[in-house]
């Protein structure tokens, strides 16, 4: 069974962020980035749990992005992918980046397509989503367990507290979440296979993005904590009432 | 638990000097190191006792002989990847770097240099997946400074030479498998040869009660009438040069090493004087304290142009051994200081075992005189830019 996991870059977490030309653009100068932590942690490394167990199929990583994403993408593959697709073109949005993934995925034949749950920088979390719809397949999010059973996924899906227990026949979309992996840090023997291991570079299908953005704009910074001794309850109740306005 | 919430730091913009390749090995030994280490070391180091368990996770982040051809079992990366493995795993715990650099630049790589093809074969795939290993026996009870006064000794018995002496100081040795040990021949000539554990009459004693490098074994090697086949002794390599190479390929590792103990000491006094308030004011925004910080970021700043600099030199074989201890001295001082600097911005917080300040600052003690001591590498660059020894 081939599995195809879709990576994104991110910028690290400790990363700066600025932007530039008026607020229209992210400002990519010295920040560092890293692979999306659920596609990596938890998406590709189930992946090629599965893999393992199955004893058959190859684990394909797929990243929509231009040359210097190549460093992300030998990450992956120092894990453990078999091969990588790199689409060459800027992810201009959620729609050209799933549809890109897409088209790609319908010359090939998977039975499962794996995406993180969200990103950690635009946390749109509709990839997954969006690649499904275009290629008329069923969707799971978020899944935090997932195991195959001849020809279907059973999934479980933390959701407002509760587990639900879902299955679903391939070929089918998930988006995986925490508790479907754990991390696992690359070995120097996977690191020394990544170096001639294929990343195939495809150009890009015709497809506008659907979204243009307009302005990045800070968060407001955060207002300070007010600090209550536990023994004056009233002043906490005050606070709440007029301060604060939720009771 | 102690979690690991080190920030790396890069103020000239360093990792553009650097590879892909070399990014993501950083990164995963850094990865390891918090994963693995920090979890444990402060426990380990506190109980003086080497976490044997890191054993297995050292061998596969590449830790044991990068730079060892793959046909050895090495990985055969270049002299920066080495150097950037011995960074990360010291900005854990020097101990932990200590056992690394034994076991790559004092063990495998001699073995690789001066060993027959049979001893290359028999030992380092061995030691590359740490299966085995090693220690190296060169300083004496009565001979740190000046090795070549060495008096362990070695006699020709015909299929075997009879080895007597002793070792002292000696990482690894109480619980390795081989040792690699330097000593003279009847005409006073150094000889290298491997003494394996079970040869009769070869004994590890413990040196107890160090306050340094607490999570590193160290202790003696004794060799009582051991009988060390002539196999086992390296066919070519005579004199101090032998085990000087060693000591070489080491003290480059140990340069990039001490980096990694002041970049963790510098990140965690800097997160330390952002968020501790006295005066209604963080730390961080008092003159003194900006200084101390500042001129810590300079000193790393220095080091890491430096050493990545004499890291492009080893690639090309044409870092000379002066070079390396211009860089070993300077590196080491300066994360010593910074250890000592760091410490007092956490005031009473930075002598507990909370922080990995202390510690770094007494391993560093040990590193400061291991391989070389400060003043032996001064003396190497006196005598290097004057042509005139100060050793005798
Ligand atoms: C934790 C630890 C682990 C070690 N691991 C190993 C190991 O694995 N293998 C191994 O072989 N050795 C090992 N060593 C030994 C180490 O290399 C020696 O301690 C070092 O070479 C110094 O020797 P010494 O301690 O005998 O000091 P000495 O040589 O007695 O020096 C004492 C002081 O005198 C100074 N001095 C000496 N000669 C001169 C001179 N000519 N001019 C000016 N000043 C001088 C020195 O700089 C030093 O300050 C280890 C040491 C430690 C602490």
């Amino acid at each position: 069974m081939n599995i195809l996991v879709c990576i994104s870059k991110v910028p690290d977490t400790t990363s700066k962020i600025a932007f530039t030309d008026n607020n229209t653009r992210f400002d990519s100068s010295n920040v560092q980035y890293i692979v999306n932590p659920s596609d990596e942690w938890y998406a590709l490394v189930r992946a090629l749990e599965l893999k393992e167990q199955l004893g058959t199929g190859k684990v394909s990583i797929i990243t929509v992005g231009l040359a210097e994403d190549d460093a992300i993408i030998r990450k992956a593959l120092a894990i453990g992918a078999d091969d990588a697709i790199r689409i060459n073109a800027l992810p201009a949005d959620s729609f050209f980046v799933a549809s890109q993934i897409a088209e790609y995925a319908k010359t090939q034949d998977y039975k499962l397509v794996l995406t993180g749950k969200e990103t950690i920088d635009y946390n749109n979390a509709e990839v997954g989503g969006m690649v499904a719809e275009l290629l008329g397949w069923e969707f799971i999010t978020p899944a935090n367990k997932l195991d195959v059973e001849s020809d279907k996924v059973r999934v479980e899906s933390e959701l407002g507290g509760e587990i639900l227990v879902l299955e679903a026949p391939m070929p089918v979309v998930i988006s995986a979440a925490k508790g479907m992996a754990d991390q696992r840090i690359p070995n120097m023997r996977g690191i020394m296979a990544a170096r001639t291991k294929p990343i195939t570079v495809v150009e890009p299908f015709n497809v506008a993005p659907l979204v243009a953005i307009q302005k990045f704009e800070m968060p407001p910074a955060k207002a300070g904590v007010k600090l209550v001794d536990p023994e004056n309850m009233e002043e906490l109740v005050r606070l709440l009432h007029d301060e604060a306005k939720v009771i | 638990m102690h979690t690991d919430k080190y920030q790396h730091h890069d103020y000239y913009l360093m990792d553009e000097l650097l590879t892909d390749e070399h990014k993501l090995i950083r990164e995963t030994v850094r990865s390891w190191v918090k994963k693995e280490l920090s979890p444990i070391i402060e426990d380990y180091a506190q109980r003086a006792e080497f976490p044997k368990q890191l054993v297995n996770g050292l061998a596969d982040i590449g830790a044991f002989g990068p730079y060892i051809p793959t046909d050895y079992g090495g990985q055969g990366l270049d002299q920066i990847s080495y150097g950037i493995i011995m960074q990360e795993l010291e900005r854990g715990d020097s101990g932990i770097r200590s056992t690394a650099s034994v076991q790559s630049s004092l063990v495998m790589y001699p073995i690789y240099t001066f060993g027959s093809e049979e001893q290359r074969q028999k030992y380092l795939p061995k030691l590359a997946t740490g299966e085995w290993i090693g220690s190296f026996g060169l300083t004496e009870p009565s001979h740190g400074s000046d090795p070549g006064s060495m008096v362990t000794h070695i006699k020709d018995m015909g299929d075997y030479v009879l080895l007597n002496g002793a070792k002292m100081w000696i990482s690894n040795a109480p619980f390795c498998n081989l040792a690699v040990v330097w000593a003279k021949d009847e005409n006073g000539v150094i000889r290298g040869m491997v003494v394996e554990r079970g040869m009769e009459g070869f004994s590890t004693p413990e040196t107890h009660n160090k306050w340094s490098l607490r999570a590193s074994a160290t202790g003696e090697l004794v060799f009582d009438n051991v009988k060390v086949p002539k196999e086992n002794l390296f066919p070519d390599i005579r004199g101090l040069k032998g085990p000087l190479s060693c000591l070489n390929s080491a003290r480059y590792g140990i340069a990039w090493g001490a980096i990694g103990a002041a970049l963790d000491c510098y990140d965690t006094a800097l997160r330390y004087a952002k968020e501790r308030i006295q005066f209604n004011k963080p730390l961080a925004s008092f003159q003194l304290q900006q200084k101390k910080l500042a001129e810590m970021i300079t000193e790393i700043t220095k080091a890491q142009l430096l050493t990545w600099r004499l890291g492009v030199l080893k690639n090309e074989n044409r870092a000379t051994p002066a070079q390396i201890s211009m860089a070993k001295r300077n590196n080491v001082a300066m994360a010593l200081h910074i250890a000592r600097e760091a410490r007092q911005i956490l005031g009473a917080m930075g002598i507990t075992g909370e922080y990995s300040i202390m510690r770094h600052s007494m391993n560093l003690e040990s590193v400061v005189t291991y391989e070389g001591t400060h003043d032996i590498h001064l003396l190497i660059t006196g005598m290097d830019i004057t042509g005139i020894s100060a050793f005798q």
